[in-house]
């Protein structure tokens, strides 16, 4: 279990990548989306005992993050943080799926291996790419990019507000958690005597607080709509990185490019 | 045109549970002043403010702001000119960046987008916070988000300024730089504050308000050298006041 | 019990997220139309509060481990069913971007189980039918407990349809569901009783935030009879895209329900769970070293499939090998341009 802490601190640190500026963060929002759509699409597309043919595909999170600035060590970290959730999800897989898949000498290797592998591979794929296309985008542009997209406003609305309110309200529940655990002499758990009161106080200031919020809002002339300005980005650059990223996708996702690429040097090398 | 004057008329305000937050309270503000609203927890400060800006409505009394009764046509007229920063700046700056926030209320009066820019480029620098504008709130410090949270208001160009406590929690250093700001305003100024050294300096008059009543109205000077009226209203004479702990010296 | 993108096929992630979407369309239509301003930033803070309320672990009761608030069934309680809906996925949303709980295509599908069912099932027709408009404590747990134990038993059940038709996990549907059901009975229960006691709280300590609650629900035009109709045809909708897609593509639902019949067929022969057992160990071991049952069984159909076979597995051979170098080489290759890109990018 991560501490609440370590959490809302990671969570800053990715929004302050986003910040930066380089050519992928000048890219329109959406152009950035849409790329990450066709590439994580395009990934789990193939079937299950496709592996070899995944790998060519970091070619688009290295470069993105390249280009990005984004920083290696941190994006790596963040990703096998979830590698072990994706082993127990495919560990079932070589139980199930026994069948001998190929056989390498005196190895055999069964289906199940096979996918339970490829598994792991998508995961880091799709997680990578989702991470550091938040990276170089933040969470407001994604938004941004979501509600051009078509996203109605009162959902980009309501994920504006809990994303602007996570800071302050995990504060709020770490401060309330940590003066439990200082009064509860070095008892490990949380009873749920004790975190039910807990849990209501905590919501019952964020009731409060979202009154005020509102008094907030109406005292500056809210009545029901949320104005924004946004000016449109999305030009012949966004569309060349789109169609670019696609069209190399798309290509990868018919030919085995480690294939072609493993053919070419044992061909030279025999 | 009138002189920018707030007028509250034996003003009482009965909360659902039946606790009278404010019993009978009357008192006029005249433009371009600064008064100080004091008063223990509990004395109906908040309440009262809460009033000004018509979020609450009274029981009986009436409140006039400028030409205009406040009553439920005149709302948005009246909150325009009464510009409300609150205590706590998490709850004012509920929009992604600086920026947005400071353009709410602008693009909420209906202003062409050239004119918001414009005016939210002004107001960032009044309260020296240009450098934060594409910053979202949650990365500024207390200081900062105080300083942006005024910004917020005036970016709306109100006539009257009410502040709920502006100085807490504010470090020593932002406390200064802040009361430095709110010296340069020229708007009329209402504030409520438990700190009553910044009282001394920035309000030349004080309204005392205990157990939903007004206890006192007058200078400010005045109100605090009376100490049967500060141990009524369980109050204190401002430490720039009292004499000196260590040395004895009388101011 | 987050769906994860690994495990989804393009087809069944892709109809999940129209479906998630139409619905986000249509709560956010509603939600905009009760015209109550004041429940814009109420959503806001609440879809934080959650956030920050499952962070906060406590010890479940009768075992040493610790769980954490789902909140769906709360939020559902506090804002009523279309504001709650929306709220649930704007959580969800952050939590796929910022902590890859789940992930991108996989969002549809998670909205829709962890969003759907508390919202516009077990909350109008369980909650709100045991519980009436004024409950008393225990009659409250009641209605928690039973709304949050069938909101979260049809999430699961989802979750196992989700994953089976897409074909990547090789479990069994029986298997899967057998293993997941009863998990989340377990969860269900005292996710209900944490909701209990926090809604009891509440009751006791600030009774208007209910009273509020449940007056600013409107569930006029929320009737079972819609929402089941809807339902049918949304599942109809996915059943055809999903059949549709599985025809074309053999890996998909055809292909997994082959495999379940077939894994049948292996424990029959092997004449009981016994010798399954026995040999599972063997079996999940990386390199199994005796030969395999289809080399036995097709071996006695004749020479020339066991001809085909041993083509088929040193064919494989050939290309698993280029395959494997190449994988390493593109791995290698995209890295070097990663460094080279970010070398450029310092200088310049």
């Amino acid at each position: 279990m991560r501490s609440i802490d370590g959490a809302v601190l990671d969570l800053k640190r990715l929004d302050l990548l986003a910040t930066g500026d380089s050519v992928i963060h000048r890219l329109d929002a959406r152009a950035k989306v849409l790329t990450t759509l066709v590439f994580i699409v395009t990934v789990v597309s193939f079937n299950r005992y496709e592996f070899t043919a995944l790998f060519p595909f970091f070619i688009y999170p290295v470069v993105t993050a390249s280009l990005g600035n984004l920083p290696g060590g941190y994006i790596v970290r963040k990703i096998i943080m979830v590698i072990p959730f994706a082993f127990v999800v495919g560990m079932l897989n070589p139980i199930f799926d026994r069948e001998l898949f190929v056989r390498i000498g005196p190895l055999a290797i069964t289906g199940g291996w096979i996918s339970c592998a490829s598994i792991i591979l998508r995961t880091v794929l799709t997680v990578g790419a989702a991470f550091i296309m938040v990276g170089v985008t933040g969470f407001l542009s994604v938004c941004q990019a979501l509600e051009r997209l078509g996203t109605p406003r009162t959902f980009t609305v309501q994920l504006l507000f809990l994303y602007r309110y996570i800071f302050v309200l995990t504060e709020e529940g770490a401060r309330a958690s940590r003066a439990r655990e200082l009064r509860s002499c070095g008892r490990k758990g949380l009873g749920l005597a004790s975190f039910g009161p807990l849990i209501g106080h905590l919501l019952i200031r964020t009731w409060l607080r979202a009154e005020r919020i509102h008094m907030a809002m109406l005292a500056r002339g809210f009545i029901g709509e949320f104005h924004s300005h946004q000016v449109s980005g999305f030009g012949w650059r966004e569309l060349f990185y789109v169609a670019g990223w696609s069209a190399v996708f798309v290509v990868l996702r018919m030919e085995n490019g480690a294939q072609w690429m493993g053919r070419l040097v044992t061909g030279v090398l025999s | 045109m009138s002189h920018h004057i707030v007028e509250v008329k034996h003003l009482q305000h009965i909360y659902a549970d039946g606790t009278v937050a404010l019993q009978d309270v009357s008192f006029t503000i005249h433009h371009g002043e600064s008064v100080a609203i004091i008063g223990a927890n509990g004395a109906g400060k908040s309440t009262l403010l809460l009033h000004l800006n018509g979020y609450l409505t009274a029981h009986s009394g009436e409140i006039r702001i400028g030409d205009f009764p406040l009553t439920r046509k005149t709302l948005p007229e009246i909150r325009r000119t009464v510009g409300m920063v609150f205590q706590d700046a998490d709850d004012q700056l509920f929009m992604p960046t600086v920026f947005d926030d400071v353009a709410f209320g602008p693009f909420n009066l209906g202003l062409p987008v050239e004119e918001v820019k414009q005016r939210v480029r002004d107001v960032l620098e009044q309260v020296g916070a240009a450098h934060l504008k594409f910053k979202p709130p949650y990365h500024l410090s207390g200081g900062e988000k105080k300083r942006v949270a005024i910004a917020t208001v005036l970016s709306m160009s109100p006539d009257i300024l009410v502040m709920d406590e502006p100085t807490s929690g504010l470090d020593p250093f932002a406390r200064r730089q802040l009361m430095g700001l709110l010296r340069d305003f020229q708007h009329t100024k209402i504030f409520t504050s438990h700190d009553l050294d910044m009282v001394v300096e920035l309000c030349p008059r004080t309204i005392v308000l205990h157990q939903g009543t007004v206890k006192a109205d007058g200078a400010t000077l005045e109100i605090f050298n009376d100490d049967a009226l500060l141990a009524e209203c369980r109050l204190e004479k401002p430490l720039s006041m009292q004499g000196c702990p260590v040395c004895g010296k009388g101011v | 019990m987050h769906m994860a993108d690994a495990l989804l096929s393009p087809a069944v992630g892709g109809t999940m997220w129209g479906v998630a979407a139409g619905t986000i369309a249509y709560s956010s239509m509603k939600v905009k139309k009760e015209l109550d301003d004041s429940k814009v930033p109420l959503m806001g803070v609440l879809g934080a509060f959650i956030f920050a309320a499952q962070m906060i672990n406590f010890t479940i009761p009768a075992t040493g481990s610790s769980g954490h608030l789902g909140g769906g069934l709360l939020l559902a309680i506090l804002l009523g069913p279309y504001a709650a809906f929306l709220t649930i996925a704007s959580v969800l949303v952050v939590q796929s971007l910022f902590f890859a709980d789940g992930g991108i295509l996989a969002l549809g599908c998670n909205i829709f189980n962890l969003g759907f069912f508390p919202a516009f099932i077990a909350y109008p027709f369980i909650y709100r039918k045991i519980a009436g408009s004024r409950p008393g404590r225990t009659r409250l747990s009641i209605a928690a407990m039973i709304a949050a134990v069938v909101g979260l038993q049809m999430g699961a059940f989802s979750v196992v349809l989700e994953t089976v038709s897409s074909g990547i996990s090789s479990l069994p549907f029986s298997t899967f569901v057998v293993l997941m059901q009863p998990i989340h009975l377990a969860i269900g229960i005292v996710e209900g009783l944490v909701t209990a006691t926090v809604v009891s709280f509440v009751a006791a300590a600030r009774p208007e935030i209910l009273r509020a609650a449940s007056e600013s629900v409107t569930l006029g035009s929320l009737s079972l009879r819609k929402v089941l109709l809807s339902f049918l045809a949304a599942s109809l909708l996915i059943g055809g895209i999903v059949s549709w897609f599985a025809s074309e593509n053999p890996d998909g639902l055809e292909w997994a329900i082959a495999k379940v019949t077939g894994s049948e067929e292996v424990t029959g022969t092997d004449e009981g769970v016994h010798t399954m057992l026995a040999s599972l160990q063997e079996k999940i071991a990386f390199l199994p070293d005796y030969s395999f049952k289809k080399d036995v069984a097709t071996a006695s159909e004749g020479e020339a499939k066991v001809g085909a076979v041993k083509e088929d597995t040193t064919g494989r051979l050939g290309t698993s090998v280029a395959g494997g170098v190449g994988a390493l080489l593109s791995l290698a290759l995209a890295f070097v341009i990663g460094i080279a890109l970010r070398r450029r990018q310092q200088f310049a």
